[in-house]
């Protein structure tokens, strides 16, 4: 599996979210994937944008575009140096019902995804990375 | 003020949104709704997202909000124009829109709104009588 | 060593193996117009370089070493482009087979003296092109195979036409086996219809489906939900008894509206839409 291409964006404000947003569509389509398949990474994209820059204290995108053979897939990595995570399993098992809350948006991000890690602990930050393939 | 117009049709507010909102603009366009909602004597309230490519959580909990203050102020909330790329990601995202109507145009929400209302002061006819 | 002397006398001598090599390949039949031996022409120069590329890293038994990837990609575009033209597997593989005979004559000059080397040299260079040769077949059966696969799509999304039964109510006729990929393209092409339409009801109809799985349940429970969301809503019709048994039995919520048949489907959608149907003859009684 190799790396064809990548770039990395800042995420301090919510219009980096948009901007994220934006640019994470491009390579979406950039690697051919169906819109329904765009529309999945993009909305993961932002969940996991917004935690960052809302929770994590800003943080940092580093977007990929990957190939495996014939598969073209997208790698988003989210880093941040906030707070962290205390309890990651409760965080991934919130529903949207429950209202606000800390990460609210890794479970639905993770139902997104075909590949989805988190790595988080209280002082330390935290690191998302989700892919699709095509 | 947020950027995004709100019309008025008869007695009821229509939202357009158009553009990619980050978040200062949702949540000045909830206030700002909310307001006219009162100003206006409001019945029905109408948001169009025809031109959303995306809805996350984020904006999910702006529906579910703004409906539940139209509620609370007696007007009808439905959401028209929903992409069918956005409805099959918010099933998979498990977004739930409580107390959100929908509708698939603008003029079938209207329809909506209007059977609603009428229907809503058939039944407070009959118990006042 | 004396493996890199094979990748040398290739150099050497290119400009007679390409001669040699295309006169070989009119003899066997597999050159065409004057458009495709140009094509042939060229893509033959490509192998003959690659050949002494991957040659030269002395490496002749493993085709599969990073050495002869770029004679790999050469093949592999080769044959794609051979089996979507409808060229034969043989033909495809015959291009890279004809070269033996021209390589042969080749070696048995350069090397006729020393008897030893001749045989090794021969034994691996025949090795070699079979081992290519069987990778054009290769490459050509996987192209095929996509083509076929595409074809079955088209097919499919041909055979399951979204159809407007009425003012506002469309139908699905699902007909055959599902597999989850063309359950999902069938399902959002529905939606689409939907939108485009205004359609507030799909009637849904799985008669022709004989069996259904979890997972094309559940693209079908997605679909109905996505299409609430929408502000549309879907009957379901045409449940046979076992499937009825399946989604029982695997415990599914089928959260919808279901109906014996299409026509009941359609009635009830009818009414839900305040539509009406009059039987003329009774409404205006006989003599009218």
């Amino acid at each position: 599996m190799l790396i064809e291409t990548g770039e990395t964006m800042p995420l301090r404000t919510s219009d980096d979210v948009v901007r994220v947003r934006q640019a994470v569509r491009l390579r979406a389509v950039g690697a051919g994937f169906s819109l329904v398949d765009q529309t999945k990474i993009v909305t993961a994209a932002s969940e996991i944008a917004r935690n960052t820059v809302d929770y994590g204290g800003g943080g940092v995108l580093r977007i990929e575009v990957l190939r495996d053979g014939r598969r073209q897939g997208v790698r988003l990595t989210f880093t941040d140096q906030g707070p962290g995570i205390p309890d990651i399993a409760l965080a991934l098992k919130d529903g949207y019902t429950s209202g606000g809350g800390l990460g609210l948006g890794l479970s639905g991000a993770k139902r997104l995804s075909n590949e989805f890690a988190i790595t988080s602990a209280p002082g330390h930050g935290t690191t998302v990375t989700l892919a699709r393939w095509k | 003020m947020s950027e995004i117009p709100i019309l008025k049709i008869g007695d009821c507010l229509l939202v357009s949104i158009q553009v990619d909102m980050h978040d200062r603009l949702a949540m000045a366009l909830q206030d700002d709704l909310t307001q006219r909602i009162v100003a206006d004597r409001a019945r029905g309230v109408m948001i169009d997202i025809s031109a959303l490519e995306i809805v996350d959580s984020f904006i999910g909990r702006m529906l579910n909000n703004i409906a539940a203050m139209s509620r609370v102020l007696d007007a009808v909330t439905v959401v028209v124009g929903m992409r069918p790329a956005v409805a099959i990601t918010l099933v998979e995202l498990g977004l739930a829109l409580t107390g959100v109507r929908t509708a698939l145009n603008v003029d079938k929400g209207l329809a909506m709104i209007r059977s609603i209302i009428d229907n809503a002061e058939r039944a407070d006819a009959h118990r006042d009588r | 060593m004396a493996d890199t002397a094979f990748a040398t006398l290739v150099e050497k001598h290119q400009k007679t193996l390409l001669k040699d090599w295309l006169a070989a390949q009119k003899r066997d039949g597999t050159a065409r117009d004057p458009i495709a031996d140009a094509a042939s022409a060229d893509l033959a120069r490509q192998f003959l370089d690659q050949l002494r590329n991957g040659a030269a890293g002395g490496r002749f038994d493993d085709i599969t070493a990073p050495d002869w990837a770029p004679m790999r990609e050469v093949l592999e575009d080769f044959s794609r482009a051979r089996a979507t033209q409808g060229f034969s597997p043989t033909e495809t593989a015959i291009f890279v087979f004809s070269l033996k005979e021209p390589l042969f004559d080749m070696l048995r000059r350069e090397l006729g003296a020393d008897a030893e080397q001749l045989a090794r040299h021969t034994w691996a260079v025949m090795r070699l092109l079979d081992g290519l040769g069987l990778y054009t077949i290769e490459c050509y059966a996987r192209t095929r195979e996509d083509v076929i696969g595409r074809q079955q799509q088209e097919l499919l999304e041909l055979s399951t036409p979204v159809v407007q039964l009425w003012d506002g109510i469309l139908a699905l006729p699902l007909i055959g086996t599902l597999d989850s990929a063309r359950t999902q393209i069938v399902m959002e092409n529905l939606l689409e219809r939907i939108v485009e339409s205004g359609a507030e009801i799909a009637i849904i109809d799985i008669t022709g489906v004989p069996t259904v799985d979890t997972l094309v349940a559940q693209h079908l429970i997605k679909t109905i939900s996505a299409a609430r969301l929408m502000g549309a809503d879907c009957i379901l019709s045409g449940i046979r008894p076992q499937i009825a048994q399946t989604i029982v039995h695997l415990g599914l919520e089928l959260n919808v509206i279901s109906k014996a048949t299409m026509a009941d489907a359609l009635g009830l959608a009818l009414r839900r839409t305040e539509k009406v149907i009059v039987d003329r003859a009774k409404v205006h009684g006989a003599g009218d």
